[in-house]
């Protein structure tokens, strides 16, 4: 399955919703929209991962480079997810210490940008 | 004992197919069916450094992915051109959460995890996984079990 893309701006907030795989193959196609957004202007990212069907440690290489990314222009990223088996990956890396993850678009738009 | 062996280019592309012949051999043989994410995307990674270890050394040169079943196990075997020490923090013990939060913060680089990364995945999902190095390249094999009432086997 492909790496599909869709972004649409809630306020001062941008949410990229991800859905397919993301892996080797297709994480530069995510890291060049993410990179996209904060070269905008966007620096308050929520990426709307429930349906993402694959996630490899490449992709986390993407989320993570869009984190520092934001953060050096005092923004923020935050994650949706549910999905136990993407959360996994999250949780064995220890990434889940550094990604403020949520249940909903609208618990990510709830919560503080941080 | 049955044997499939899949060499390809080592392309980002060809990562997916291997994932999904890994993934189609696992599931009819008869690993846990609750078990088939973890040995997705553990071969994913697996494949997944092969491939770049191959792209710097040896571009040439295929990947190859050995899948063996016998009686009780399903056992994947990746093997590169590179020797271990290409990435400079081997190991599968699991990553310092801290560390890398620190790293996220302050590290130059935007887009670099850690070196050894994908191994570190591996050995967080895979009970049973070995990693050896020999002239000729890098193994790393990964085991899981088989119940052969699940899916017929064969």
């Amino acid at each position: 399955m492909d790496l599909t893309l869709s972004t649409k701006v809630e306020g001062d907030r941008t949410v990229v919703g991800v859905g397919g795989e993301i892996d080797v193959y297709t994480a530069p196609k995510l890291r060049e929209h993410l990179i996209d957004l904060v070269s905008g202007g966007s620096y308050h990212l929520i990426i709307d991962m429930e349906n993402v069907d694959f996630l490899d440690s490449t992709g986390l290489g993407v989320l993570v480079g869009g984190l520092k990314r934001v953060r050096s222009h005092e923004g923020s990223l935050h994650l949706v997810c549910t999905q136990d088996r993407i959360l996994k990956i999250f949780r064995i890396t220890g990434l889940t210490k550094v990604f403020p993850i949520h249940e909903s678009v609208d618990d990510a738009l709830a919560a503080a940008p941080e | 004992m049955a044997t499939v062996d899949v060499t390809f280019t080592p392309l980002p592309a060809h990562v997916r197919t291997a994932r999904l012949v890994a993934l189609a051999m696992a599931r009819r043989v008869g690993v846990a069916e609750d078990t088939l994410d973890e040995v997705r995307l553990a071969v994913g990674e697996a494949c997944s450094r092969a491939v770049g270890v191959h792209t710097n050394r040896a571009p040439e040169t295929p990947v190859r992915m050995r899948l063996c079943d016998d009686d009780s196990r399903f056992t994947v075997e990746v093997t590169d051109v590179g020797p271990l020490e290409d990435d400079p923090e081997p190991g599968l013990s699991s990553l310092d959460a801290a560390r890398l939060a620190a790293t996220v913060g302050t590290d130059g680089s935007l887009d670099a995890l850690p070196p050894g990364f994908g191994l570190v995945v591996i050995g967080g999902l895979v009970e049973e996984v070995l990693v050896t190095s020999d002239p000729a390249g890098t193994h790393v094999t990964m085991a899981w079990p088989i119940s052969r009432t699940g899916n017929g086997g064969g």
